[in-house]
């Protein structure tokens, strides 16, 4: 026996990013030309209407990445749509990323006047920007207070929340509830995220772009490639789990439920993801997975930059199964992600994963390291139930998960306004 | 290639196809026991009870065993309790034409297994339910038919919101125990049976992709007639 493999594909220079822009029309294979056309239909209402969208980043991030494709389709859809980006200095986007922890339930340790900074920042990009849209829809918690550029009149202002709330250190959050409450609706990704407030707060699904390079279909030949290239044999069973190396994702459990099945299945387990190269906690995790594999070959720890997607894309493509064995969750893109390339789904039920794994129809939940293991077996010994799981997950992220259902319930969110 | 030989009958009204999109909203009520579903479910909007039963099975369309409504889910899923999911599952909203009547055959099942299993009713589910509500916005799809051979033409090219929209969740608008498609075949077009035959496809086995095939195949049997 060997030690674990273990892979760190870590350069310098990350390489271009994924910058195609699709039209809707190139959507049309992914969910029907019926579809499209509805989309169609619901926004010949709101043609010529202004939409302006505004968060903190111009790239990076989940919502950044989300808006570099949900505002091109909007504009084809006739929507006259704009994207504003809010600046700040250091200090601002250091007192932000202590909002956005605190609102995940850290503690909050900057000073008072911390809030003052934030509230100038939002001051001078009220000066900056115009506010002249009839929708504006305000993205996280650092251009808030925008808010109070709101004109008089017949605008309709929204809060989309993207973060997890349902613990928020309550000095933060009683600073920005009021703020919030000024909006005219919030919209949140989970039901469980949601707060008590005085306005209507509305279910928005995260989404995955189909045709971007982390879902769209490969060739099989560049999948082989990708495993061969991590020496993951394709002809044995492979469990595998992308996640960031955090204790919240479990990867020791995750591994402890490999072993029990490795007593009946000659499997390998596939641990992908980043976060230990520049994340001191990240990289202590990964030296206790390491220890806790002990002499095991068939164990490939992957871990990857963030621009992997194309890698990240074949090994779930190229997997038996995939695992989401997380203690914590936020909605758990990579769940979604799974289910889209038709591979079944073996994830806790925690956050939003059960409401796109809904046991025994779209995949399987466990509650524990033992009752994974069991599952896993489960789907080892049948892997017709396997694939039929698998395709109603496919079918359950295509009515509900991808990025034209995002672009459709913004598009009704406005129609309901107009019609009130 | 189907060919259509049959004389067509023109309506007087035309059919037109539209299609609907649900906003979720989220309520403020959270059940985390079968005692609270119950209350929950006696206080909640009438929206709220359609999101939970029609739209759940619009959500959850391309399911074909197993999957009728969010409170049955719930029971089974978080509460594992099979034998009330499985009662509350067997209701079939198809039977009914009013939200008071839906809201009140659940109450019924969750207090009558409450009342005979206090101590299961009060054990904390591993999720809490969220009662949410759906608002349906209509588009119109700017098709119309009117005979049986554009009405078979279009069908052909339907998006799953306008197959809900029409077939499913069109029994409140209506307070029928029928569809839209079925009323306007029976009435414009006088063909009952075939109207009868539409009404029967069960939503429930069938995900809404096959339930319209078996339209159009209904459809083109009648137009070969």
């Amino acid at each position: 026996m060997t030690h674990a493999h273990i892979e760190t594909t870590q350069t310098q220079t990350p390489p271009p990013a994924d910058v195609r822009v699709s039209r809707l029309d190139d959507y049309i294979s992914v969910v029907g030309a019926s579809e499209v056309a509805e989309l169609r239909a619901f926004a010949e209402r709101l043609r010529h209407r202004s939409v302006q969208m505004v968060n903190s980043t111009a790239v990076g991030g989940g919502v950044a990445e989300m808006l570099n494709r949900i505002v091109p389709l909007m504009e084809e859809l006739e929507l006259a749509i704009r994207w504003d980006v809010i600046t700040g200095g250091d200090d601002f986007f250091a007192i932000t990323k202590a909002f956005h922890n605190a609102l995940h339930g850290a503690t909050y340790d900057l000073p008072d006047d911390s809030f003052a900074t934030f509230l100038r920042y939002n001051q001078q990009n009220r000066t900056r920007l115009n506010f002249d849209s009839e929708f504006t829809v305000i993205h996280d918690p650092q251009p808030a207070a925008l808010i109070e550029a709101r004109p008089s009149g017949r605008s309709h202002w929204i809060w989309r929340c993207h973060i997890d709330l349902s613990h928020p250190n309550q000095r933060v959050w009683q600073f920005l509830a009021p703020l919030v409450s000024r909006y005219d609706a919030a919209i949140f990704s989970s039901p469980s995220f949601a707060r008590q407030l005085p306005v209507p707060q509305y279910l928005f699904y995260p989404s995955i772009d189909p045709l971007a390079d982390k879902n769209r279909e490969l060739e099989p030949t560049f999948i082989t490639e990708v495993l061969s290239r991590f020496q993951i044999d394709q002809h044995r069973p492979i469990l595998t789990q992308i996640s960031r190396f955090d204790r919240l994702k479990d990867p020791i459990g995750v591994l402890r439920a490999y072993q029990i099945v490795k007593r009946y299945f000659d499997c390998q387990l596939v641990l992908a993801g980043g976060g230990a190269a520049d994340d001191p906690e990240g990289e202590q995790v990964l030296a206790e997975v390491r220890e806790a594999i002990g002499k095991d070959n068939d164990v490939h720890i992957l871990d990857l930059p963030p621009w992997s997607h194309l890698e990240i894309n074949a090994l779930q493509r190229g997997s038996t199964i995939v695992i989401q064995k997380s203690l914590r969750e936020g909605f758990g893109l990579t769940v979604t992600e799974a289910l889209w390339k038709k591979k079944p789904v073996v994830a806790s039920a925690v956050g939003g994963i059960p409401t796109q794994v809904i046991h025994k129809h779209t995949g399987l939940l466990a509650h524990s390291i033992e009752g994974t293991a069991y599952q896993l077996r489960f789907l080892l010994s049948n892997p017709a139930i396997a694939q039929k799981l698998a395709e109603q997950g496919h079918d359950h992220v295509r009515e509900n998960f991808l990025i034209t259902g995002n672009v459709r319930r913004y598009l009704t969110l406005f129609l309901h306004f107009l019609r009130n | 290639m189907t060919t259509i030989i049959n004389a067509p009958v023109c309506a007087k009204a035309p059919f037109h196809f539209a299609t609907a999109s649900y906003l979720v909203r989220i309520g403020n009520q959270v059940a985390c026991d079968l005692l609270e579903l119950q209350q929950g479910i006696a206080d909640c909007s009438d929206a709220s009870i359609f999101h939970h039963t029609f739209q759940s099975l619009g959500r959850h369309h391309f399911l074909t065993e197993g999957f009728s409504n969010d409170f049955a889910q719930w029971v089974l899923a978080s509460c594992n309790r099979p034998a009330l999911a499985e009662q509350l599952a067997s209701l079939d909203i198809r039977d009914y034409v009013s939200l008071a009547d839906l809201r009140g055959d659940l109450g019924r099942l969750l207090r009558d297994y409450c009342q005979a299993n206090p101590r299961e009713a009060q054990q904390t589910g591993f999720e809490p339910f969220y009662f949410a509500e759906s608002l349906e916005e209509e588009a119109p799809l700017g098709i119309e038919a009117w005979t049986l051979a554009e009405f078979y033409e279009a069908l052909k090219h339907l998006p799953h919101g306008s197959m809900q929209f029409h077939f499913v969740t069109s029994r409140l608008r209506l307070h029928l125990r029928t569809n839209d498609f079925s009323v306007w075949i029976s009435r414009e077009l006088g063909l009952r049976d075939l109207a009868r035959r539409i009404d029967q496809i069960d939503v429930y086995t069938n995900t809404l992709d096959s339930a319209c095939i078996k339209i159009t195949r209904l459809i083109e049997s009648e137009l070969h007639r």
